[in-house]
Parts: structure tokens; sequence; C-alpha cells
């Protein structure tokens, strides 16, 4: 198996917190890993750390073995590194086809033409709305963003994602914030994404990680807790104690906060 | 009706219509006559107003610099008469001091040094955003103004260069009492500006400006150059108001270290709030508008003309959030809709 993105021994600290502590972690080709934890485990940082929008305390981010954790956020968006937010970020005041249409100029290097009109290069509309007709947008194709219902727009996160035609995809919560009557439409999308990109998923659900996901990593207060796969992660009594019965434990230590200060 | 629609409406009809909406946006659109029909309309109808009409002319060329970086690329800025000065110095010195008069290839010096100005400044404050970049851009614009202060042997200091000297145009056409050959080298100057302009925004580079103004977040995790891009269009957007202030130079045959004030960075902006941002015809809507109550209040009173336009400024910002050319988009869809 070739390792598409390795990570090698990552740390991060905000000041004197610790947020990601020697993380190692790999993707191989094709690979299908979500990364599961607690609230403020750190998993966002992680991705942040991937992409480059931070940068890491000490430690090796590797892109096909190469060094890149220098590089920048933009380089490693062109070397095939793409990734969804959380919260949505789209460019809400234009429409669903011209924000595609946008990743994909940047991808080829036709943002950088000033002269020629964009409606010009059909190859890039047409491809565009290949994106569109794959995730069930083309009906939306020329509506603003903004207009569009969230569960769509989160469809709209997605395949801006996609028309960057990365080799590494960093999927953060797709199905945030959609009721649940609708998640399954981005589940769908999710499944069915090109088997040759090697995806990493943050999820809460655990119907969808165990459905989704061959390899689990289990990151908690910043480390790599465990990581297997989803039988082997169901069965961890560990993970059970830390992760699976968060609820349990999330009440105990507030019953105990609760005692320290009364 | 709309059911039907839908039901006959295949995949690919889908395609064809998306592709031709993106395929038409950049294409000249017949009202796009208008605002030309007008300023030629103004020469014929006000021949003794065309002094007036040069400097309108000249003030939609500065706010039209200003929508590429602020109404397209979302950058701020309080410093953008950083760029119209250095325009109108250059022609002042190469006047005055240098003996070069020749206006043309004035306008030509004017724009490569205020785009050098614009580049530098930019490679450097384009790294702010928001309020920093408000201050760091206010404070080039003063350095400036202080630097010429201080070599106010070369500039003049705030009475202005004396004796500047403006040839010809093109060795035939003087600057007649009236300004009808200015009003009209002006206006063609203004064209060629608006048609690069126009160019640049219905570009993919265009594009890329509105990405960054929408979500530059997201403009860095698709790839996007994002430093350069501004760059370029900061770069591009000072040479253009260079060309402006060294029009205002020529046409007045007359500068004064007053050009980099903080007033004329602000006044191009509320011009262009004022006629709509990101919309390229809100430069010509405001601007005009501007220039006119300007000028008609100061007549009217003139000891509290600016009253009159702070109203007008506050009215636009309650009423007409997008500008006037916005306002009159919603009117116009309002009275489309009540009809049908």
């Amino acid at each position: 198996m070739t390792a598409v993105l390795q990570i090698e021994k990552l740390n991060r600290n905000f000041g004197a917190l610790k947020v990601t502590r020697d993380v190692d972690l790999t993707l191989e080709r094709g690979a299908r890993r979500a990364l599961i934890g607690p609230n403020g485990a750190g998993k966002t940082t992680l991705i942040n750390l991937i992409t480059g929008g931070l940068t890491p305390t000490s430690g090796r981010v590797l892109l096909n073995g190469e060094d890149i954790t220098k590089t920048s956020q933009a380089e490693r968006a062109r070397r095939g590194i793409a990734r969804t937010f959380q919260i949505n970020q789209l460019f809400r005041g234009i429409s669903v086809l011209e924000n595609i249409c946008l990743a994909i100029g940047e991808r080829t290097g036709a943002c950088n033409n000033l002269w020629r009109p964009a409606g010009a290069s059909a190859g890039i509309i047409d491809e565009a709305f290949g994106y569109l007709e794959s995730l069930r947008l083309a009906d939306d194709a020329l509506r603003l963003v903004r207009e569009l219902p969230y569960g769509r727009q989160r469809l709209v996160e997605i395949a801006i994602a996609l028309a960057q035609q990365p080799r590494v995809l960093l999927l953060d919560e797709p199905a945030a914030g959609v009721p649940s009557s609708e998640s399954h439409l981005i589940l769908d999308v999710v499944d069915s994404l090109d088997p040759e990109i090697a995806i990493l998923i943050i999820e809460h659900d655990m119907d969808v990680v165990f459905r989704f996901a061959r390899q689990i990593t289990v990151l908690v207060a910043g480390a790599v807790f465990t990581e297997g796969t989803p039988d082997e992660i169901k069965h961890n009594p560990q993970v059970r104690a830390v992760y699976l019965g968060e609820e349990v434990h999330g009440e105990q230590a507030a019953g105990q906060g609760a005692t320290h200060h009364g | 009706m709309a059911a039907s629609d839908v039901t006959t409406a295949g995949p690919d009809d889908r395609r064809a219509r998306a592709r031709a909406f993106i395929e038409r946006r950049h294409r000249i659109r017949l009202g796009e006559i208008v605002p030309w029909l007008l300023i030629a309309a103004v020469f014929f109808i006000f021949p003794d107003r065309t002094t007036f009409g040069t400097q309108v002319l000249i003030a939609i060329m500065f706010a039209l610099s200003l929508d590429l970086i602020l109404g397209y690329a979302g950058i701020v800025t309080l410093g953008h008469a950083a760029f119209f000065g250095i325009g109108a110095y250059t022609v002042a010195i190469l006047s005055a001091r240098l003996g070069w008069g020749e206006p043309i290839s004035m306008l030509f010096a004017a724009a490569v040094l205020a785009g050098i100005g614009g580049l530098i400044s930019g490679w450097f404050l384009l790294r702010y955003r928001g309020l920093t970049l408000l201050m760091l851009t206010l404070a080039t614009a003063v350095l400036l103004q202080e630097f010429g202060n201080y070599r106010s042997d070369i500039t003049g200091g705030y009475d202005g260069v004396p004796g500047m000297e403006i040839w010809k145009l093109l060795g035939v056409f003087e600057n007649d009492l009236w300004g009808h050959n200015y009003y009209i080298y002006t206006a063609i100057v203004l064209f060629v500006v608006f048609i690069v302009v126009r160019h640049i925004i219905y570009s993919p580079f265009g594009q890329a400006l509105v990405g960054i103004r929408e979500n530059v977040r997201r403009m860095h995790a698709i790839g996007s150059p994002v430093h350069r891009r501004l760059v370029i269009s900061y770069t591009i957007a000072a040479a253009i108001a260079g060309i402006a202030g060294a029009l205002f130079a020529e046409s007045t045959a007359y500068t004064t270290l007053g050009v980099f004030d903080f007033d004329n960075s602000a006044k191009v902006m509320v011009m262009l709030i004022l006629g709509g941002t990101g919309r390229l015809y809100g430069a010509f809507a405001g601007a005009t508008i501007y220039m006119i109550l300007e000028d008609e209040f100061s007549k009217a009173f003139p000891e509290y003309w600016q009253f009159g336009i702070g109203l007008v400024l506050v009215l636009t910002v309650l009423f007409a959030r997008r500008g006037l050319l916005g306002l009159f988009e919603d009117v116009a869809q309002y009275f489309r809709r009540s009809k049908s």
C-alpha cells in the first residue's frame, strides 16, 4: 500500500495548551479513515495542520513522501489536499456554478488570466456542471449559494472540494447542521466518492462512521488514543469508556465539578 | 406551465442553460451605452460646463479604480488618494521641473509610477485586512504627503507647483478656455480605462477577486495565491488612480499637496458607496451625483454644503444599502413584479 499522506510526531501548542500531541497518522491511496473523539479532542486542529491553515510546533507532514510541513496552504491545495469545513465556507454572493468554476480555475491556473472572459472557457463550465450533476445540484446551478437551503449548501461545500481533484480529501463533519431527514443525501454522496481518493472524515454520528470507515482513529485530548478497524473500535472497552460512553463520563465530570465548586 | 418546464428540461437542457448564462455574462448589454451617450450629450447640451464635466469624468475614473479593489476584491482603503497624488505630481514635476509637458506620455508615466507605488505598498500592506489595513493605507497617504511637504523645494508644498507647462494635445489641441478639448480627451481616456477594468472584472482573475471578497478562507483552501491576486489588483487600481490624478493636474495645470488629503480618499469612497460598489457603473452614477451635489450645495449654502453631502450619504446607507444603482434595480424589479 502506498501512503499518500503521512503525519509524523505532530505537535501543536497554543501557549501552554497542547492541542495536538505526538500524532502519527497515515492515509493510503483510497483510504477511508474516520477521525473520532470527544469535543475539544483536536480533530479540526489536526485538519488545519494537514492543510496548512496552522503550522505545527513540531513534527512533519508528508504528501507522497515529500515534506510539506513548510509549504503554504494554497500550495498544498494545488498539490492535491482538499478539505471541507464544519461550518460552510462558501462564496455566498455568487452562483453555485461559479463557486465550482472558481475552484477549477484556481486548480488549472485559468484564474491567472486577466483578459479573456471567464465565460469563454466552455471546458471549465462543462466540468463544473459535471460535479453538480454527480452531486444532484444541477437544478441549483444558477442560484446564488446564499439562497440555497443549508443542506444543499453542504453539498456545494463538497462539490468545491471535488472540483480541486484532490488526492487527499478531508471532510470535517459533512452532515453537520443538516436535519437527519436530509443527511442521508449527503452521506450517500460521501459513500460514492471516487475510490482512488484518500479520505479522512470527522464525524460524530457513529452509524455513519461504522458504515463509511474502514479504519478509525480515536483522538483524545490531542493524542491518538487508539486506532483500528470499525470492529476493533466498536469492541474496544477503553474506547467505549472514553468516547462512546462520553455522555455518562461527561455527566460524572459535571457532577464532580459541581461538588468542587459547591 | 412551470411544471411542464421541469419535466421537459433534460439534463442537457440544464447544462446548456447554465453554460449560456455564464457565457453571456460578459457580453455588452444595450443599456451599457447609456452612460456614454450621456457623456456625449453633456458636451453638446452644456458646452459652457465642460470644465466641470472634465472634473466629473476624472472623479468617475478615480472611483472606478477604487471599485476594482473595494467593490470586487473587498480591499478597504482610506489611502487611495496616495495614487491619485502620485499621478498628479508626476505631471507637475515633469512639466514644471523637468521641462517635459507632453500630456499623453505623462499619463503613461503617471500610471507607471503610481502602479509602482501600489505594487510596493500593496505587497507590504495586503497581508492585513479590515481596520488594520484601513489605518495602514491612511498612513501611507499621509507619509507621502508629509514627504512632499518636507521637499517643498520640489513640490511647492501646499501652495502648489508653480509654472506647470502642459503642451498641446497631439501637438494640436490646446486646453482652451472652455475646456472642450480636455473634456473629449478625458472622456476617451476614461473609455479606454473602462474597457480595461471591464475585461478584468469578467476575466477568471476578476472572478477570483470576487472569491476573495466573498470568502478568503475558502480561497486559501482551494489553492488561490490570494496575496498575489490582491497585489496585482491593487497595482492596477493604483495605476488607474494615477492616470486620474495626472488628468486632474493636466486639465487644471495646477496641483497642491492637498491631493493627498484624507478628504480625497474619503470622498472617492463616498462616491462609490453612493453609486453602488462592485457593479462597474456605480462609479459613474456615484461620482456624477456627488460632484453635482457638491457643486449645487456649495453654491446654495456656501458654509454648510458638507451637511447636504452627509445627509445624502446617511440616506443612502439607510435606504439604499447597495447604492443608488442597487436602489434603481430594486425599484425596477418591484414594478416588473407588480405588472405581472
